[in-house]
């Protein structure tokens, strides 16, 4: 039985998250084929080729797959399903909407976000908000599920040949209509894939403080990101947000920066290889899973950091 | 238009969940039980677009044991107009529950569904994209804002890259993230109107769905705990152990 990934990228890059996915898929076994659906994105079928473990690209060049309507990418994907014995995509907003739609049209129980493979039938994952993990057994006959991208290493992006089939489009609705993307442009590091993170919360008090923040990261090659509190009071977009409900992210450096450290927010966070806290607040929760806590003002304790590091 | 919000009962937002000793899953004996915080945001969306003349009834489902209805309740207080319980003490998994809201949704003739995106103990984020495959409706997913229009829906999606704007068609499913709306308290005399207001009470055989699942709970664990760090009292100190001891910068 051959694994199916589900690509996920933007007509010219695949995106990190479907490296993860890729090394979920050797885990199980078989052969791995990786879809990419998408409009003018040969570059990302040529990407695909090249991942470690892919033996196969299938390819649907069509303008209805230019926006990853989930409707359109799923009808896609259910032609395709056939011998496979499991389908799998990053469980991102791409991949959190896909695989359950395509799970339900095929009568499968989809799973998400898991965060380990204990055989080709059981899978574990975190649930309320990582604080218990949770192992579950499929009896579908296809398995259907999304990958926490951060509990898996990076597929190496250059050493595989695969070849790649151009496929048909399938079926694609007009009940949805693309209207317009309102992305946040940045230059730095994809928070998802970032090797350093440094993250505001409340504490910021409003959004022109997180350009404190957005220097430090520059200084280290890092992304930024934000608290539900930081994203809610609207000091930054909501694509900024870790948490249960938003981005997982495992950076080797976690700065958390006048977070207090709600569970929701842990959840999201507390797979980093090192979290640091900032915090006026000793009592605040963030120091009971940081490495390296420092109880100060963070008005006081980034410039002076900024300036450290500027040494 | 009829509006359908379907209600889960969780363990509150706020409580710390245990993980039982036999590892057969969480605590849930005399613990604090809430609605979904997302599926409160569901209902305070399908009350504003009645508030705005879009809507003529709000109805909310939950399917669970006796104890749903409580939850079915507070939606009723917050200025639904009706509730239906699909009763029953059997575990739930997302394809049923969706199969069982399409029945609900078909036997009322709604024209939209309103879901929160995900439940706080499960986090599947599974059941609203369930629901529009098997309904056959669009559906917009993540979605932090809702306006009905001639053509159906126009709706903003939050997505990992920023915002997204779709227009969808009508009759739809929409799945509601955390910026929606932020849901109002239900007021004493509206919680005292509430008890009068009506719940059908039916089970999934009722509706011609057959609870079966397809996935078997192993064993639930504890996360491995994060050990507790150190403390640091200044800049230098701190960028000295990440260099250093962390090796990490």
């Amino acid at each position: 039985m051959s694994v199916l990934v589900i690509a996920e990228h933007d007509n010219s890059q695949v995106s990190p998250g479907t490296l993860n996915t890729v090394t979920a898929a050797s885990k199980i076994g078989g052969d791995v084929h990786i879809l990419v659906a998408g409009s003018a994105c040969a570059d990302v079928a040529s990407q695909c080729a090249k991942i470690a473990g892919v033996s196969k690209v299938l390819c649907a060049d069509d303008d209805s797959y230019k926006n990853e309507i989930t409707e359109n990418v799923a009808a896609l994907v259910k032609t395709q399903v056939g011998d496979y014995g499991h389908v799998m995509a990053p469980a991102s907003t791409f991949g959190k909407a896909l695989i359950p739609y395509v799970a339900a049209q095929c009568d499968v129980q989809a799973i998400s976000d898991i965060s380990d493979i204990v055989s080709d039938d059981t899978f574990v994952r975190p649930i309320y908000a990582g604080n218990a993990l949770e192992t579950v057994q499929s009896a579908d006959a296809v398995k259907m599920m999304t990958v926490r991208t951060t509990a898996f290493e990076l597929a190496d992006a250059e050493s595989g040949s695969a070849e790649v089939t151009n496929i048909d489009q399938a079926g694609a609705t007009d009940w949805v209509q693309f209207v317009a993307q309102n992305l946040s442009q940045s230059e730095r590091p994809e928070l998802t894939s970032a090797r350093i993170v440094v993250s505001g919360g409340r504490g910021m008090q409003n959004g022109e403080n997180f350009a404190m923040l957005e220097k430090l990261a520059d200084n280290l090659g890092g992304a930024v990101g934000a608290s539900r509190a930081a994203v809610d009071a609207g000091f930054v977009p909501n694509d900024y947000q870790v948490g249960q409900t938003g981005k997982v992210v495992a950076p080797d450096v976690y700065l958390a920066i006048g977070i207090s450290g709600a569970i929701q927010h842990l959840a999201g966070m507390k797979d980093s290889k090192v979290i640091v806290a900032i915090n006026n607040d000793e009592e605040a929760p963030i120091f009971q899973v940081s490495d390296y806590g420092w109880n100060e003002d963070l008005f006081t304790a980034v410039p002076a950091l900024q300036a450290e590091l500027e040494k | 238009m009829k509006i359908l919000v379907p209600v889960k009962r969780v363990i509150d937002a706020n409580i710390r969940v245990r993980v039982k000793a036999d590892n057969t899953g969480v605590e849930t004996a005399n613990v604090k039980m809430a609605m979904n915080p997302f599926c409160e945001i569901a209902v305070e969306e399908a009350l504003r677009l009645k508030e705005a003349g879009h809507a003529e009834e709000v109805i909310i489902v939950s399917a669970g044991p006796e104890k749903a209805a409580e939850t079915i309740r507070t939606g009723l207080a917050m200025g639904a107009d009706r509730g239906v319980h699909v009763q029953t003490d059997d575990r739930l998994e997302p394809l049923t529950i969706a199969k069982i809201i399409k029945a609900v949704s078909d036997k009322e003739g709604c024209d939209l569904v309103v879901l929160g995106k995900q439940s706080i103990d499960d986090d599947n984020n599974q059941t609203g994209q369930m629901l529009a495959a098997l309904m056959e409706r669009p559906l917009g997913s993540y979605i932090s804002k809702i306006e009905k229009n001639d053509n159906g829906f126009a709706i903003t999606r939050e997505i990992d890259a920023g915002l997204e704007d779709l227009q969808i068609s009508s009759p739809a499913v929409v799945t509601a993230d955390l910026r929606l709306n932020e849901p109002r308290y239900a007021s004493l005399p509206n919680i005292m109107k509430a008890k009068k207001k009506p719940i059908d009470a039916m089970s999934p055989a009722d509706l011609g769905v057959e609870v079966s699942n397809r996935l078997t709970v192993v064993k639930v664990d504890e996360p491995p705990a994060r050990e507790a760090g150190v403390m640091v009292s200044g800049a230098e100190e701190l960028v000295d152990k990440l260099k250093n001891d962390a090796k990490v910068i």
